[in-house]
C-alpha cells in the first residue's frame, strides 16, 4: 500500500467533490446519510468534508462511538473495580476522560486509583506477568474491530496461563443498532455509510438485511477523504437510481465473508447479550458478553457497590444520535452539555454529534473570501 | 471505531512479526491474520494484523480515482 | 556517587553523602567560577545592559531518557528556549533535582551529563542548584526544576501585544517530533527516524533577532503543541489565525507515529521549534534565515493573522483538501485512542 496519500490528494478530492455535486443535481430531495462510526465522524470532522457537499446531501452521525455510547453504569463499574487495593486497570485512551456518575477514571486515577492507558489489549499482559499479587483487569468496549483483539488476548492469556487477567466486557455489535435504527418511525434515512473496519471483520456480506429487509443504500467505505466522498456518490447513485445495494467500496480490505479467524474468536470467547447504549436505551443482543466457560476471565461478576444509573434529565441524545433532532434542539446543549463537561454521549466523544456542533457549528468561518 | 492503517510486514514467526511504516515499527500479533505473508501489507488496529491488503484491489480502487479526478479535472 | 551505586535517601540529607555527591557528580560537570564555592546563593556579576528576563519550570517526563536527549538535556534546554523566544540572551540558570530514592547511579550520571551538555550547546552557565531525595514511591524517579536568567537587549520589544492582523507565521521546524517519540517510546513504536526534536535554541532566535526581519513575536510550542500555543496567543493578541494544512511541516515517521495511535501533531509538544510572528513583508528573508540555520532547516509558513470578529474561532485550520475547521483548545494532554 504504497500510495496511502492517493486517498487524500487534493486533486482527487476535488474531482470528486465535483463528481458528488453534479450526481446531486438529479436528486429531486434533500438526503440523508448516516456514518455509524466514530472514526467516520472524526475522519469527516478534520477534513473539514461536511461544508465541501451539496446542500441537498446532509451527513450525519449515527451511534457508532463505542466510547461515547458506553452506559454510565460501566464506567461506574470500572471506576469501583479501579478502587479495589490490588487491581490495575488497563484502558484504551478513549474512556479515560468519559464521565461517570461521579466523575471518570481519569479522576480515579488521581485518587490513587491504578489506572493504566494502553494502545493494544495485548499490553495489559505483560503488566499482568509483571504484577502477579494484582488483578489487571481490561476496559474491551469496542465494535467487531476491536473485539477479536480483545478474544487473542484473552486466547493468549489462557494459553500462557496468566491467570490475573481479567476483562470487563463493553463490546457491542453494528447489526442490532443498524435494525432499530430503521424500525424507529421517526428516523429518516437515506443510506448508510458503514464503517469500514468493522466490515473487515464481520463482511460486506452482513449487511444484506439493510437491502433486502429495508431497502436501504448502503456503501462500506474506508477513512480516508477520498472513500468517504466515493461513498457519497454511490449512496447518491442509488438513491437517484432507485438500486439500493451493498457496494463494498474498500475491497482493498473488505472481504465478501470477512475475516474467518476473527470470527471464530469472537464466537469463541463472546455471544451476543442485551446491553444498554447511553442515550439510546437497551437493544437486544447488541452486546458482547464473555461466555460461561471463561466466567473466570470476567470482571463484571466482582463485587462492587456501583450507583442507580440515570440518564441526565432532559438529554436529548438518543434523538440526536438517530438523527431526528439536531444539537442545538436539545436543552440541555452549550448550557449544562458542553465538552468540558459532558453529560450524554454526543458530548462525550471530541467528534460526538454535539462536541462536533459544538466545536464547527457555532463558528461562522468568516475567512476572507 | 476504529483506527487501522496499512503497514509492511518485514519478518514474522508463527504468531508475531514486526510491520513497518514510512520508518516505524512495532511488534503485531498475527493471531488473527495468519496468513499474512513477508513483504506484503497488514491492516493494524491496537496491535493485531486484521487484515491482509490486497494490492490488486487498491490498485484498482486507485484506477476509479484516477477516472474521477481525469472526468471531472476538465472543469476548471 | 558512581554509576554503579543506588541513591540512597542520605544523598539527599545534607551530610557526608551529599557533599560528595555535589563534589564528584555535579561539580565536575559543570564547574565554573560562581558554582565553585558552593555558597548559598551564587552572586554574579553586573548585569549587561538591557531588561533582565526570568523565567522558571518544572520538567517530568516519561520515559526518563528517550531518542534525542533525556531529562537533564530537556530541563536546560527548555528553560533556555522560554529566554530565548522573549527576545532575552541566556545567561544564568539554577537547576534543582528531586529524585527517587533507588535510583541508578547511571541514570544520575546521564541526567546530569544531559544539562552540562545543554549548557554547553547554549552557552549558558549553571550557577547555584539543589538536591532532595524523596523516599521510595514518592516520586517518579527524577523531577527537575529549572530557572533561568536572561537579558534582554535595548531596544528590543517582543510579545503578544505586537502581534496584529497581517502578520505571518513561520514555524523553525516539523511539529511534533517531541511528543511522538515520547509517545511511541510508550507504547512500543521504534525506528531510526523517531528522534526527539530536542535542542537549545538560543543562538537561533539570536540569529532571527538580527536577521532585518520585523518579527513581532516568538513562541516555542511546547506542552499542548502548536495548537494550544496559537489559541493562547489568539486570544491574548484578540486576533484569530489561519493555517493551511499543506503548509505544516510533519516529518513521516511523527505522521506515522499519530495515525497509528491516534494522535493529531499539532498538538504534541515540540521541544526545540520556534513560531514565529513576522510582518509579511519580511517573512522571505526570515525564512532563508532560519534555513541556513542547522536548528532552522524545515522551517515553513504555516498561516496567517487576520482580525477576528465575534463568534469567529481563534485559529482555523484550511485541510488539506480543501475543507475548513477550527483548532480547538484540548481539555488535557493527547491520548492514543482506537476508535
Amino acid at each position: 500500500m504504497s500510495t496511502p496519500d492517493a486517498f487524500s490528494d487534493r486533486a482527487t478530492v476535488e474531482a470528486l467533490v465535483r463528481r458528488v455535486h453534479e450526481r446531486a443535481s438529479q436528486l429531486r430531495r434533500p438526503v440523508t446519510f448516516m456514518e455509524v462510526c466514530g472514526t467516520h465522524t472524526h475522519a469527516i470532522a478534520a477534513a473539514g468534508l461536511r461544508r465541501l457537499l451539496p446542500p441537498l446531501v446532509r451527513l450525519i452521525s449515527g451511534p457508532g462511538c463505542p466510547v461515547c455510547v458506553t452506559p454510565v453504569d460501566y464506567l461506574d463499574r470500572a471506576e469501583a473495580i479501579a478502587a479495589l487495593p490490588d487491581v490495575i486497570v488497563c484502558t484504551f485512551g478513549d474512556l479515560v476522560r468519559v464521565p461517570s456518575s461521579r466523575g471518570s477514571l481519569e479522576r480515579a486515577r488521581a485518587r490513587g486509583c491504578d489506572v493504566r492507558v494502553v494502545y493494544s489489549p495485548r499490553d495489559a499482559l505483560p503488566i499482568a506477568r509483571d504484577h502477579p499479587s494484582k488483578r489487571v483487569v481490561f476496559l474491551a468496549v469496542g465494535f467487531e474491530t476491536t473485539v477479536p483483539t480483545v478474544a487473542a488476548a484473552l486466547a493468549e492469556a489462557e494459553s500462557e496461563r496468566v491467570s490475573n487477567f481479567q476483562i470487563l466486557p463493553g463490546g457491542k455489535r453494528i447489526e442490532p443498532p443498524l435494525r432499530a435504527l430503521l424500525t424507529d418511525r421517526e428516523v429518516q434515512i437515506d443510506g448508510f455509510l458503514l464503517p469500514g473496519h468493522v466490515s473487515v471483520i464481520i463482511g460486506a456480506n452482513a449487511y444484506a438485511f439493510l437491502v433486502e429487509e429495508f431497502g436501504v443504500p448502503a456503501a462500506v467505505v474506508g477513512f480516508a477523504p477520498a472513500d468517504i466522498l466515493l461513498g457519497v456518490v454511490e449512496l447518491v447513485r442509488q438513491v437517484v437510481d432507485a438500486t439500493p445495494r451493498v457496494a463494498n467500496l474498500y475491497a482493498r480490505v473488505v472481504r465478501p465473508a470477512g475475516n474467518p479467524h476473527a470470527q471464530e474468536l469472537i464466537a469463541r470467547f463472546f455471544e451476543p447479550v442485551d446491553t444498554r447504549w447511553r442515550g439510546l436505551g437497551t437493544i437486544p443482543a447488541s452486546g458482547l458478553g464473555l461466555r460461561a466457560a471463561w466466567a473466570h476471565r470476567d470482571a463484571s461478576s466482582i463485587a462492587v457497590a456501583v450507583p442507580e444509573p440515570r440518564e441526565p434529565q432532559g438529554c436529548r441524545c438518543g434523538e440526536v444520535l438517530k438523527g431526528v433532532v439536531e444539537p442545538p434542539e436539545c436543552p440541555l446543549f452549550d448550557r449544562s452539555c458542553t465538552p468540558d463537561a459532558p453529560l450524554g454521549a454526543c458530548m462525550v466523544s471530541s467528534e460526538g454529534t454535539c462536541a462536533a456542533w459544538y466545536r464547527h457549528e457555532r463558528f461562522g468561518t468568516g475567512a476572507a473570501a | 471505531m476504529c483506527l487501522a492503517i496499512p503497514m509492511q510486514l518485514l519478518d514474522r514467526d508463527e504468531w508475531d512479526g514486526t510491520a513497518e511504516l514510512r520508518g516505524v515499527r512495532r511488534r503485531v500479533s498475527l493471531m488473527l491474520c495468519p496468513e499474512a505473508q513477508v513483504g506484503g501489507y497488514v491492516l493494524v488496529h491496537a496491535g493485531y494484523a486484521i487484515a491482509t491488503v490486497d494490492a490488486e484491489e487498491a490498485r484498482k480502487t486507485l484506477d476509479i480515482l484516477d477516472e474521477v479526478a481525469e472526468l471531472e479535472g476538465t472543469q476548471e | 556517587m558512581n554509576r554503579d551505586e543506588t541513591l540512597l535517601l542520605a544523598h539527599g540529607s545534607g551530610g557526608r553523602l551529599t557533599h560528595e555527591l555535589v563534589r564528584r557528580v555535579f561539580l565536575p560537570a559543570f564547574d565554573n567560577p560562581y558554582l565553585r564555592p558552593l555558597s548559598d546563593s551564587a552572586v554574579l556579576t553586573e548585569l549587561p545592559a538591557g531588561r533582565p528576563a526570568l523565567t522558571t519550570d518544572a520538567f517530568v517526563v516519561d520515559p526518563v531518557v528517550f531518542p534525542g536527549g533525556d531529562l537533564g538535556y530537556l530541563s536546560v534546554c527548555g528553560t533556555v528556549n522560554d529566554l530565548a523566544v522573549a527576545g532575552a540572551r541566556p545567561l544564568w540558570l539554577t537547576w534543582a533535582l528531586v529524585l527517587e530514592e533507588g535510583l541508578d547511579g547511571e541514570l544520575l550520571h546521564t541526567l546530569v551529563e544531559g544539562a552540562a551538555r545543554a549548557c554547553r550547546e547554549a552557552g549558558v552557565t549553571l550557577v547555584a542548584g539543589d538536591t532532595k531525595v524523596v523516599p521510595r514511591g514518592k516520586g517518579d524517579r527524577a523531577f527537575a526544576i529549572t530557572s533561568g536568567l536572561g537579558v534582554v537587549p535595548v531596544g528590543r520589544d517582543l510579545g503578544d501585544h505586537r502581534v496584529g492582523p497581517g502578520d505571518d507565521i513561520v514555524v523553525s521546524g516539523p511539529f511534533g517530533d517531541h511528543g511522538a517519540t515520547i509517545m511511541a517510546c510508550r507504547h512500543g513504536l521504534s525506528g531510526s527516524g523517531l528522534v526527539s526534536d530536542c535542542s537549545p535554541l538560543a543562538d537561533l532566535a539570536e540569529t532571527v533577532l538580527t536577521c532585518g526581519a520585523d518579527v513581532h513575536a516568538m513562541h516555542d510550542p511546547t506542552r499542548g503543541g502548536a495548537a494550544t500555543t496559537c489559541h493562547e496567543v489568539a486570544a491574548r493578541a484578540g486576533v484569530r489565525f489561519v493555517l493551511e494544512e499543506a503548509s505544516l511541516p510533519v516529518r513521516s515517521e511523527t505522521l506515522t507515529t499519530c495515525e497509528l495511535l491516534g494522535l493529531d501533531p499539532l498538538y504534541l509538544a515540540c521541544e526545540g521549534r520556534v513560531l514565529i510572528w513576522v510582518a509579511p513583508q519580511d517573512t522571505e528573508r526570515l525564512l532563508t534565515t532560519l534555513r541556513r540555520h542547522p536548528r532552522g532547516k524545515g522551517a515553513a509558513r504555516i498561516g496567517r493573522t487576520e482580525a477576528r470578529k465575534d463568534g469567529q474561532a481563534l485559529v482555523l485550520l484550511k485541510t488539506m483538501i480543501g475543507g475548513e475547521r477550527p483548532v480547538d483548545l484540548l481539555s488535557g494532554s493527547e491520548l492514543p485512542r482506537i476508535c
